[in-house]
């Protein structure tokens, strides 16, 4: 079968830096290494002992191609679960090209996108949490997603449902075997215990489902809409947002309407701001088409950006686009502060009750505030934070909202004073839910999802 | 010399309660039939508690009845108390136990078995297995005799090279003195058949009267006795019960216990076989809940015919001078006199892997077995088998197909797939835990699930079968109807609802739902339900529960379709894992002995780990895509 070929490629990133990594994986990794590498004793690595580092030279038959450590780690401790081989290099990117097409001579072939991680999750190194999360990683579109993959990759988020289950796990054996030996094991005020669990349960799922969301709109990118009143500047800040060298990508959205988003990358942030009824023209929205359809495709934004004009007084088309933000997570901004302006920062920020920024779209200025501000007001669920992994998958998302509803079935088992052995039914369902987060709980579709994700004998 | 020889279709060796109801399923399919037994006396004997029943073993009893079996109907011919358990918890959990007249349920069996046409006893001790290619031939007995036959039903409970001991005492018998079979084990491994060594023990019988019965709690059986058969008209097993006693054990019984375990041949390392987790000695229960300061112990008794009472939770293998001591630090019990020691059993049984999930062996085409000599815990469990290797036993012969009850199905399904899928190594006893779909699978309808099974079968009558159909359909029509009937907010409706504690209504509703509330039951509603017509109490049961817990009964369905997908991924038990060069070699070779017969069973094998299966998924996707290419 294809998956014993030795595969191989740069493991580290391909620009010139300190240093670089070729990583060989497969049954022949040893022999590719021996037939290319050369240390000074003399010594085959396929002969020395496994987990260790080497030093010496790789040769492409008599040429001397580079002076490097190689790490020699022998299956099946090893990322793939096969025999693995790791050239450390000197890290300039023609040089790793150059070593990889030695390998590649010796009898590895260059590897696909994942498939490290495919062979990792055929070996039952990784579970399909933690393999869905390098597809991902491999796909990242930003910072964020990129951070995020790599901590579930780590097993994170793995590590995070395995613990709520093992809570469950717990609750679902101690029903069972009050059951089954009443005697020696009481189920007497077991209620409350198990309500107390239930609502931290309740609590903490809530918790990744609200991360998850705040996850998906950062590693998606942030559905936006500029509002404002005529010549307060949306136009201009659209043009600044989207301009310099930034990446600008203009395509249809596809969904319900023919909307024309601008993809617009700030620092780590995407941002994809509906350009609803072409505020990049001179014409303006509100003029054109009123606060009626600007109110639609508000509603499904992540975030809305209100552009203020600080040298006009507010009106009553103010007015409606601070009722129209209220209770949404929004951003204002000031506009024009490069002049004498008449609106007064700290008013706009009673009436509003939202973060107001000064800007300058002519000068420039404030952008870097607005990308923190953004920041803030989607990673205080900790998706994007540090320390912790969130679920940004649908799939994964859709297992922690089932398990979720199901809590609150035992919720309401216990407020109806069921007895207890009706708690297990929903307490399993929850269980089991949560298992498909780390493929624990077998699933029917399950092949589906793997070979979709790893492309396989399509 | 020439020695005896005949011929059957089927042999059963043991008449124990797996024995006798293999040897009646394949009788009553009309195989010609032989049961051997060591003594024809010791038909379905209870060496143990005088009980049939209990939590999730009442199930079994019912399943086994709706199959066709006859444990059920013959507990109802001799019962002499019965009580409904767990009658707080919800209706999965409810479960019927009876106290038994041993003398009387052994004799009924007897009788059941003697007159059964095509089956025949015989007294003598089955000492080999005759296997030509692979296929079972026949038996021979010590004298020599050979009785040759198509399937062979192996039910040798706790006799095979048994050992009873207590204390420093040790006897080369089976239970109850009676005598081992020494023979069969050395056939069984030559024809390469894993052994295993287990134990059982049980309690002191002691006389009636040295108990000072004031002093314990008593225990009566229910005023209206449900039959365990559902062929037994209810009528006829409402009878003058005997009572039960309650007492515990104290401190000073944990005390003498506690200084003398040196003495005891589990802790001195005399036993060898491993116990049951969950029937436990006292001396086990000692150790184990050394926090707790008292057990409970149930004195009942063994019969109307006899003084003997049974001391349900103290079996002990402890000296017979500490069992005395023991049992008279007991309250109620000071002055207590001992008829028969407690003691423990040591046995050959066999490893249940070795056995498809329709008990046949994997090895040997025609050979099946059932009850302790499957690594089983009980009679039920032991009947339970029994009846399904008879009837698969039959099948074989017959040329029909084998029957497997999946885990969905019925305890017995659960049973069956946990003895030969799970890695047991202890004596496997039913408890409703074990049992996923539980609320399916309610004592109360094992004749709604299993009827139409036993009835394709043979073993049901048209005529029982025929009123589980009609049952059914009253339970559905009347179910319907309170659906659609509606009642007003009036005043009768009203006065009723406070009547009952129950919230007055705003609006009109459905019966059915003023059913659901916890509060109410359908008995309640008769005076505002005008178009009610008489159901009898068992429709009504099933109303009753088909309303009340619909959504739970909904969600367990879903469960059941989840499981049926990965059950209906079938694996052939020839399939080469050795082919699917990514599984870790401990899950390749759990499949390789286990042979599972679906991916469902195969997710069950310990040692096989949900990645394992992914492995095996995708390796028969590709292998199915390939194939489609």
């Amino acid at each position: 079968m294809e998956r014993k070929e030795t595969i191989a490629a740069v493991a580290t990133a391909m620009v010139n830096s300190g240093i670089g990594i070729i990583r060989i994986s497969g049954q022949e990794a040893l022999d590719v290494i021996d037939r290319i590498f050369f240390s000074p004793s003399g010594k085959k690595l396929s002969h020395e002992p496994s987990h260790r580092i080497y030093y010496g030279f790789i040769k492409d038959e008599e040429r001397v191609i580079d002076e490097v450590m190689v790490l020699v780690m022998r299956a099946p401790n090893t990322y793939t679960r096969e025999d693995t081989v790791e050239i450390d290099c000197h890290g300039g990117a023609f040089l790793m090209q150059e070593i990889l097409k030695v390998v590649l001579k010796n009898g590895a072939r260059a590897a696909e996108p994942g498939e490290f991680t495919k062979r990792a999750f055929l070996n039952g190194r990784i579970d399909l949490a933690q393999a869905e999360s390098v597809m991902d990683l491999i796909h990242a579109e930003n910072e964020y997603a990129r951070k995020n993959s790599v901590k579930q990759l780590n097993g994170e988020l793995s590590k995070k449902i395995t613990d709520l289950r093992k809570g469950i796990l717990y609750q679902l054996a101690y029903i069972e075997s009050a059951l089954d030996d009443p005697e020696h094991i009481s189920l007497d005020g077991y209620r409350d215990t198990l309500k107390e669990f239930i609502e931290e349960m309740g609590r903490k799922l809530e918790r990744l489902i609200k991360e998850s969301e705040d996850g998906r709109i950062l590693t998606n990118g942030i559905s936006t809409v500029i509002l404002g009143k005529p010549n307060a500047g949306k136009s201009s800040l659209l043009n600044l947002l989207a301009g310099e060298e930034r990446a600008i990508v203009t395509e249809m959205a596809g969904t319900t309407r023919d909307v024309l988003t601008e993809h617009v990358m700030l620092g780590e942030l995407s941002l994809h701001i509906a350009d609803t009824a072409g505020i990049r023209d001179t014409q303006d929205m509100v003029e054109k088409i009123g606060i009626k359809k600007a109110k639609e495709y508000a509603e499904k934004a992540d975030l809305l950006i209100y552009v203020a004009d600080s040298l006009v007084p507010l009106d009553e088309n103010d007015r409606e686009i601070i009722e129209l933000i209220r209770d949404r997570r929004a951003i204002v901004l000031l506009n024009k502060m490069d002049m004498d302006g008449v609106v007064d920062e700290e008013e706009l920020r009673d009436l509003t009750g939202k973060t107001v920024i000064c800007i300058s779209a002519r000068e420039k200025t404030g952008i870097t505030e607005l990308e923190s501000a953004i920041k803030e007001l989607f990673d205080n669920g900790g998706a994007g934070s540090q320390e912790e992994a969130c679920i940004t998958n649908i799939r994964q998302r859709q297992a922690v909202m089932d398990a979720y509803k199901s809590i609150l079935l035992v919720k309401d088992s216990i407020e109806n004073q069921m007895p207890e052995d009706f708690y297990t039914i929903d307490l399993m369902d929850a269980y089991e839910e949560l298992g498909y987060v780390t493929g624990e709980t077998l699933e029917d579709d399950l092949i589906d999802e793997i070979f979709e994700k790893f492309c396989m004998g399509k | 010399m020439p020695n005896l020889e005949e011929t059957y279709d089927v042999v059963v060796v043991g008449a124990g309660h797996a024995g006798c109801e293999a040897a009646l399923a394949a009788a009553r399919l009309g195989l010609n039939t032989i049961v051997f037994t060591i003594s024809v006396d010791s038909i379905a004997l209870m060496p143990c508690n005088p009980n049939i029943g209990g939590s999730s073993k009442g199930h079994l009893v019912r399943e086994i009845d709706a199959l066709g079996g006859e444990m059920g109907k013959n507990i109802d011919k001799t019962f002499i108390q019965s009580k409904m358990l767990n009658e707080s918890k919800g209706p999965a959990v409810h479960s019927l136990r009876a106290q038994a007249d041993k003398q009387e349920y052994t004799k009924e069996m007897r009788r059941t078995l003697e007159n059964t046409e095509h089956l025949t006893i015989r007294q003598a001790e089955v000492t080999d297995l005759v296997v030509e290619d692979g296929k079972m031939r026949g038996v021979k007995t010590y004298s020599g005799a050979f009785y040759s036959c198509k399937a062979v039903v192996l039910a040798t409970g706790t006799y095979l090279r048994a050992r009873c001991i207590y204390g420093d005492v040790s006897n080369e018998t089976g239970p109850n003195g009676l005598q081992a079979a020494s023979y069969l084990t050395a056939s069984l491994e030559k024809h390469g058949i894993e052994m295993y060594r287990f134990k059982t023990g049980t309690p002191a019988r002691v006389d009636k009267r040295s108990i000072d019965f004031d002093k314990l709690e008593e225990q009566k059986g229910d005023e209206r006795v449900v039959p365990f058969s559902f062929s037994t008209d209810p009528e006829s097993v409402q009878k003058d019960q005997v009572s039960c006693w309650l007492t515990y054990t104290n401190e000073e019984t944990h005390k003498v216990i506690r200084d003398n375990l040196s003495r005891s041949p589990l802790f001195s390392g005399v036993i060898e076989g491993t116990g049951p987790r969950y029937c436990p000695s006292i001396e086990d229960k000692v150790v184990k809940f050394a926090d707790k300061d008292r057990h409970h112990v149930f004195i009942e008794p063994e019969g109307l015919y006899t003084n003997e009472m049974y001391l349900g939770g103290m079996s002990s293998s402890l000296p017979e001078d500490v069992q005395a001591a023991m049992y008279r630090t007991v309250r109620g019990l000071e002055k207590v006199r001992i008829v028969r020691n407690a003691y423990a059993i040591e046995y050959d049984c066999i490893n249940p892997r070795q056995l498809k999930p329709t008990l046949e062996f994997q090895a040997i085409e025609g050979l099946y077995s059932g009850g302790q000599f499957n690594g089983s815990s009980g009679y039920e469990e032991a009947a339970a088998q029994g009846l399904i290797a008879g009837i698969n036993a039959a099948q074989r012969i017959l040329g029909k197909e084998q029957l497997i009850l999946d885990r969905s199905q019925a305890y017995i399904g659960v049973l069956i797939d946990d003895l030969v899928t799970k890695e047991n190594h202890e004596p496997y006893r039913m408890m409703t835990s074990r049992a996923e779909y539980r609320l399916l699978l309610r004592q109360d309808n094992a004749d709604l699930r299993l009827s139409e099974i036993g009835h394709n079968i043979g073993l049901v009558t048209d005529a029982q079968y025929e009123k589980v159909i009609k049952k059914k359909q009253a339970i559905e029509e009347e179910i319907k109807r309170l659906n659609q009937t509606t009642v007003g907010a009036n005043d009768a409706v009203q006065a009723l609802l406070a009547r009952y504690g129950s919230t007055p209504l705003k609006t009109g509703t459905t019966l059915a739902e003023l059913i659901r509330r916890p509060e109410l039951c359908y008995e309640m509603l008769a005076e505002i339900d005008k178009e009610r017509k008489p159901v009898s109490s068992a429709v009504i049961e099933q109303v009753n529960i088909n309303i009340k817990y619909e959504g739970y009964i909904k969600r367990q369905l879903k469960q059941v379709e989840q499981f049926k997908k990965l059950e209906g991924k079938k694996l052939s038990p020839e399939f080469d894992y050795d082919k699917v060069d990514n599984l870790r070699k401990e899950a390749r070779q759990k499949l390789m002995l286990y042979k599972p017969l679906s991916i469902g069973q195969a997710s069950r094998i310990s040692g096989v780990s949900p990645a394992d299966i992914s492995v095996l998924l995708i390796y028969l996707e590709q292998l199915r895509r390939e194939e489609r290419r």
